[in-house]
This record gives C-alpha cells, structure tokens and sequence, in this order.
C-alpha cells in the first residue's frame, strides 16, 4: 500500500506489465499494404487530398482537415494508392479509408524538410503546424492535439499536464517511449509550455515506473532560464489514473468542475507520446505516420512494443509477433479496461491504438452474473463518485431519465464498476447504453422543438 | 483484405478484465465467518443446537429452491440465511419452530420482495420477529448451557401441541440483569457459558468470525463497528449517570445478541445504505436503539427491533446520502 498522491477511489486491477516492461521498441518491419481511415481522430473526418492510382511518399499528406476540429492525415508509406473506399475500422463500421500499397522497393526514406524553430513561430502559426502534423491525443482519445492549444478568448492555460501515468494494465508503450525518447518528451513539453504560456509543467508518473522516473528527473534536474518550472511527480500506482481529471486531482488536489475541462482551471493534459510526437514535427519534420504499440496479452506468442506505421492491419502485426495463440478468443485495441473490441483482424492500427491485446478462453469467459446485494464495491470504486449500483438498476428498468439525477453524464466510462461488482454486472455497459439513448433522445428533441414549450421545462 | 469477422472471436464490451471477488465468494466468506459462533453453540448446547441450526437451514434452502428456484441456490445467501436464523434462536426450541422460522424468513423476508437483493429488511431477522410475535414464550425460553451432548426436551415438541417442559430453564444475562439486578461475569459473557440464543453467547467466537470478515474485506466494517461504538458510547454514558442500575459498556457488547447482530445483520449489505456515510448513520441508529430498548423498552434484549427498524429507514438514508459527484466541490479562486 502506498501513500503517494493520488486520486480517490479507483481499482487496483493487476498490472500485466512484467511481460513487455523490459521489451526495448522495435520497428515494425514494412508490409504489403495499409489502410488509413479518414477518421482516426475525434471530429469531423479528414478529407483526401490525393488520388487512387496516385504515387505517395512517406509522410506526405494524403487527406486534410475539414474544419477545426479535424485533422491532417500522412502516408505511412511510400507506395501507391489503390482505394479511397470503406474500411474496416477499430469501431466496428466500415469507414472511408485510403489504402496504400507499399512500393517494395523503396528504401521509405521519410519526405523530410528543414527543421522549425517552434519558437519563432506565433501562437496562431504553431496551432496550424500542430494540425498539418496530425496531432491527436496518443492517450487512446484522439483528440485533435491543435484544439487544447486554441486558447479561448478570456482562459489563461498556467499548468501543463504530461501524462505518463499508463494506468490500463498490460500496456508498456508510454513506459519504453520515456525511457527511450526521454529527451524528446521533454523537449515536446518545452514547446508545449512555451506555447501555451505555461509557467508550470508536471510530469505525473505512477511509481512503478521508477527508471522512467529517474529518466525524466535527470532531465529536469537543471532549472533552464526562460524555461517553465519543469518537475515530475511519482504518483501512486491506481486505475483510472491517466483520465485527465483524476489525473489533475492526484497532483493538485483540484477537482475540475462537473461538465467543465481542465482549461477551465487554466490546465492542459497532454500523453507523453503526444510531447514527442510534437518534438519528432518540429525537429525532423516527421509527422503522425506511426506509433508506439504495446503487443501483449496471453494469446500473443512473442509480446512487443512496435513501432508500428499507422494503417498496418491488426493480422501484419499478430503475425510479425508469432502469430495467435489456439486459444484466442479476444482481440482488443487499446487497454483492457477501456480498449476497443474487434471482430476482424482486418483493422489497421491508427492513431489513438496503444496496445494490441490477445486474450484467450480463459480470460474472454464473462464472470457468472447475480443480483445486486448492494455491497458498495461499485461505490468505493467509481472515481467520479457516481452510485453505479443504482445507475445501473435504473438502466437496466429503462429508466433513463431518472439517470440524469444521479449524474450519469457524468460517467467517464472507465469500467471501475464492473470490475469491482461481485455480482458480474456489466454495469459501466449498461450506463454506456442509458447514455446512448440519452444522447439520441437529447438529439432528437433539440431537432424537432416540443409543439408546447411548457410540456417539459 | 475480407474484412469479414473472425469466427474464432467473441466480442463483449470493455472492460476486459473481470472482478476476483464473486458474490458467491462473498456468501462463502459469511459462512466460514459464521464457523465459530456455531462451534461455539455447539460446545455449549450440544446435539439440540445442530438440530435447530439443521432444522432452520434446511427449511430455508428448501423455500428457496421451491420459490425461487433452484438456480437462486447457487448464490448461497439461503444457507447464510438459514445458520443465521438457527444461531438467533433458543436452543430448546421446538424443531419445528425452527423450521416454521426458517420459512418464513425465506419466504417473507426474501422471496416476496423479488429475491435476494431487494429486500427491505434482514430475512433471518423477520422470521425471528414472526416467530416472537406468534410464539412469544417458546422464543423467550431459555435454557443452560449443558455441554456438547445436550439434548433438550422442548425440541422434540410436536406442533402446536404442549411443548415437553425443560426441567431447569435460565434468564439470559440480559434479563437477570434487567429484572433481577445481577450482573453476569464478564469473563462468562466473554467466551458464551451464559443462556442465550444459539449463536450469540461467545463474544469471542463471534469476534473471530468479524475478524475474519474484516481481514477478506467482505463486509462493510463500518457497520459492525458503529453499531458496536455507539451502543458502547451511549450505555457508558447513561452508566455513568446511574451506576447501579444501568450496565456499562463493556456489559453491553458482550451480552445479549448484539455482537452476531452487529457482525453479521447490521453488516447486510441489501439491508443497509450504500454510501460509507450512510453506513455510519445506519449502524449509529441500530446501537442506539438497542441500547433503548434494552434500558427502557419492555424488554431485555432490542438488537433485533434495532435493527429492523434501521432496515426500513436505509432506502431514506440512501436516497437522502446519495455520493458527492465528483467535480461539485467549490472550486477554489483561479491562481
């Protein structure tokens, strides 16, 4: 037990890292071909800017953002277009994709350019390049890196948050990108800070990343004139965390407001992934084509952190790893506490992937389900200090607008619930639900006004 | 590039990975718990506590299995009932009381309000207070304890016919201490060689069990311990104003059925509020009532009136208590 700063609540799932911990990052060796949906971020989806049968280099832009909150989209590859077409996608739907097939020739030199000085640029310039790079949140959210960094007229950003938390088990990239690239995380978060005003900069770490820890501590060892208080906090090892607001919590003690963001408390949350890749932009003009991929899980053969260009399909990479393992009955993107669920192994790896998780019959078996006893576990677990026990009774009657009342917009989602309930309630899904329906009802009724404005208030 | 989905794969939402601790488990954890305070009955009251405990648990599981089905008995929280109803009833009651009470917790404390997790009060404890109501002496009969070979006569009493009276029967501690002023030894309390219910008389088997409990974090320990704290608190305080008449502290934890019901009643978890403060408001309530009645009500022991009564105020303290949300804190002033 540890009395380090943290958030309150939360579970203590095992962790699962001691497979790919020690695992130094490989490249993922080039493929045949490569899918890149035009969405792969949160917003409206980019929009092509090449054609099929097209030549494309490395890093060349192939589709651009439609609107502010959207984002540019690089080929991962030097090859040849050969569709603009649905794709599967993480999601589940098919989406429009590009797809690519890489010229097996080509040495995939990257189509480099003159480094950037970032801090001769002016904030609103910065934002652009920020956008034309394809930045989105490494975390797992994919949010438009550019659109944090748009300060609303009247906020003042003060603190800088990275993130290097990595609650979800099994997962190691964040962990081996600090140890590997520590130099340009920081360098990342220097341009960060500078843009955004910041005089304050922390790096939260949980404590079972010490050499991560010390990494980044002997970085920032030295204050630099003209630089923003630069420090990392060792935090104590809890899901949920890496979600911004426990993470805000766990360092300031502040708790962001219900339905506000970290800016409105003048604070930015970036992933350590995000302040490289903001780093690899200005300093070599690399921008988002690939990605640090945690492959692990009991039905992958050779676990492995990849660097895995963007757009490689979920099968490139199980079989660069050994294969799957008989057994395997789950594939996910992402973590297991959050990731998504795949039915295919025809989906590439895109921008917000960070694990690749194979789990077998053992671990994909649903826990047998019982009524509720009311035993608070759910309670003492939810981080936003929701009821998820009456939530989901609610939910499950169909009651949804009572939900409202007891803050089920307020849900982040973590899955803390079901897997702190004895009784096996998928109870974070069915808030999940009750949310959805919500939304739709929400969306609905602002699209057709009520005939009597007095009906409902 | 099929894109088709994999046969070999299931998909389920997140999260994927899935709770170590199961209700069943939980139920498991209660009964292991339970092991001492019946251990204990047994040593003192021999072959007729087993036969109750026996009588009352296999009535319980067999309303369950006709009622709710057979399936429901997976969850064990029958048979927690069933030893729980045996361990709060006099050794010397007749075998088909026991059975009689046993059913009736099942089947009115459980089974009509949907089952388990939607009712309102303890089922052990409704089918005591049935019988209390229906049977007021054979629930108020109280015999010594006589060892492991034990066999008491009222237990072999057919129904509704005239009960074989025991030759010796004992006041509780609680009621010698109530109507004749006499205090029992605490050392007697303490390891149970007192009249009493089954299950109640060994303070200390009842506390192995609540450590046990305590140690497998199965149960909410705030209830136990402020059912517990408060009793203690209150008849202290009223001891200290009227020394001879009033028990203390240490008196009131170790007599009476207080300790089992502290441990293992107020500690339900369907019957008591979610929420930790609501937790301490619940367990405050009960101790303060058993403390109540056992001074001033009109009889000995209250543990079981306490605690009902805290159970039909639990949805109000739930619904009053529901948690802060995260986020609704004022915000201190932007720096």
């Amino acid at each position: 037990m540890s009395f380090g700063h943290t958030f309150r609540h939360g579970i203590h799932p095992e962790e699962h890292k001691e497979a790919t911990v020690g695992l130094a990052s490989e490249r993922m060796p080039f493929v045949e071909r490569y899918v890149l949906p035009l969405s792969q971020h949160a917003g409206a989806p980019s929009r092509p800017v090449v054609q099929v049968g097209e030549r494309v280099t490395r890093g060349q832009q192939i589709a651009e953002s439609v609107g502010f909150i959207s984002t540019a989209l690089h080929a991962s590859v030097e090859g040849r277009v050969v569709a603009i077409a649905p794709r599967p996608h993480p999601s589940g739907k098919l989406v429009p994709a590009i797809e690519i097939a890489a010229d097996p020739y080509s040495p995939q030199r990257l189509l480099a350019g003159v480094a950037l000085d970032p801090f001769g640029l002016s904030h609103e310039s910065f934002v652009g390049e920020l956008q034309l790079a394809g930045l989105v949140g490494l975390g797992g959210a994919a949010f438009p890196t550019h659109v944090k960094y748009r300060v609303p007229e009247g906020k003042k950003i003060e603190r800088l948050m990275v993130n290097g938390c990595e609650c979800e088990p099994f997962l190691t990239s964040d962990h081996r990108l600090m140890l590997e690239r520590t130099a340009d995380v920081v360098r990342g978060a220097e341009i960060a800070a500078h843009h955004l005003g910041a005089r304050e900069v922390v790096f939260g770490v949980e404590e079972n990343k010490p050499d991560a820890i010390a990494a980044l501590s002997a970085l920032l060892s030295r204050p630099i004139a003209g630089r923003a208080a630069m420090r990392v906090m060792s935090l104590a090892v809890k899901y949920p965390q890496g979600a911004e607001k426990m993470l805000i919590r766990a360092v300031w003690g502040e708790e962001v407001p219900s339905g506000k963001l970290p800016l409105d408390l003048g604070i930015v949350v970036n992933n350590v992934a995000t302040m490289a890749a903001i780093a690899d932009w200005f300093d070599r003009r690399q921008p988002l084509i690939e990605r640090l991929v945690t492959v692990a899980g009991p039905g992958v053969r050779r676990p492995a952190n990849l660097l895995v260009p963007l757009g490689t399909t979920v099968r490139a990479v199980l079989e660069h790893c050994g294969g799957l393992d008989e057994a395997t009955r789950e594939v996910i993107l992402g973590g297991p506490m959050m990731g998504t669920p795949l039915a295919s192994l025809d989906v590439p790896i895109v921008k917000g992937t960070s694990g690749l998780l194979a789990f077998t019959d053992a671990e994909a078996r649903l826990p047998a389900e019982y009524t509720c006893i009311k035993c608070g576990r759910c309670v003492e677990a939810c981080p936003q200090f929701l009821n998820p026990s009456r939530l989901g009774r609610l939910a499950r009657a169909g009651r949804f607008e009572e939900m409202v009342g007891y803050h089920a917009t307020d849900c982040v989602e973590c899955g803390s619930c079901s897997f702190a309930c004895p009784s096996g309630i998928p109870i974070v899904q069915l808030i999940r639900v009750a949310k959805g329906a919500l939304r739709e009802q929400a969306a609905a009724a602002a699209a057709q006004p009520p005939a009597n404005p007095e009906a409902k208030k | 590039m099929s894109g088709a989905a994999d046969p070999r794969l299931v998909v389920h939402p997140a999260p994927f990975l899935h709770p170590q601790v199961s209700t069943p488990r939980i139920m498991g954890d209660v009964l292991i718990a339970l092991a001492p305070a019946l251990a204990a009955g047994l040593w003192f009251f021999g072959l007729s506590a087993l036969l109750v405990v026996l009588a009352a648990t296999a009535a319980c599981v067999a309303t369950e299995w006709a009622l709710a089905g057979r399936a429901q008995l997976s969850d064990l929280s029958a048979v927690v009932t069933g030893i729980l109803v045996g361990l709060i009833l006099p050794p010397s009651l007749p075998l088909w009381m026991a059975a009689l009470c046993g059913f009736v917790a099942i089947a009115l404390g459980k089974v009509v309000w949907g089952g388990l997790g939607n009712n309102l009060f303890n089922p052990a404890l409704v089918g005591r207070a049935f019988m209390q109501a229906a049977f007021p002496i054979a629930l108020t009969t109280w015999v010594p304890p006589q060892g492991l070979l034990a066999l008491y006569r009222g237990n072999l009493a057919l129904p509704f016919l005239h009960a074989p009276a025991d030759a010796v029967t004992a006041a509780t501690p609680l009621g010698q201490m109530k109507f004749l002023a006499v205090a029992t030894p605490l050392t007697d309390l303490f390891w149970g060689n007192v009249s009493g219910s089954i299950g109640e008389t060994s303070a200390a088997a009842i506390l192995l069990g609540g450590l046990y409990l305590l140690a497998r974090r199965a149960f909410d320990w705030r209830l136990p311990a402020g059912m517990l704290g408060a009793a203690a608190l209150l008849a202290e305080i009223i001891h200290q104003v009227h020394p001879e008449k009033y028990p203390g502290a240490l008196f009131t934890l170790l007599s009476g059925g207080l300790l089992l019901g502290a441990v293992f009643m107020a500690s339900d978890p369907v019957t008591s509020p979610v929420s930790p403060l609501g937790a301490w408001i619940f367990a405050a309530g009960a101790g303060v009532l058993v403390v109540l009645i056992r001074f001033w009500g009109g009889l000995p022991e209250g543990v079981m009136y306490a605690i009902l009564l805290m159970n039909s105020a639990s949805p109000l303290i739930d619904r009053a208590l529901q948690p802060r949300r995260f986020g609704s804190r004022p915000v201190k002033e932007p720096r």
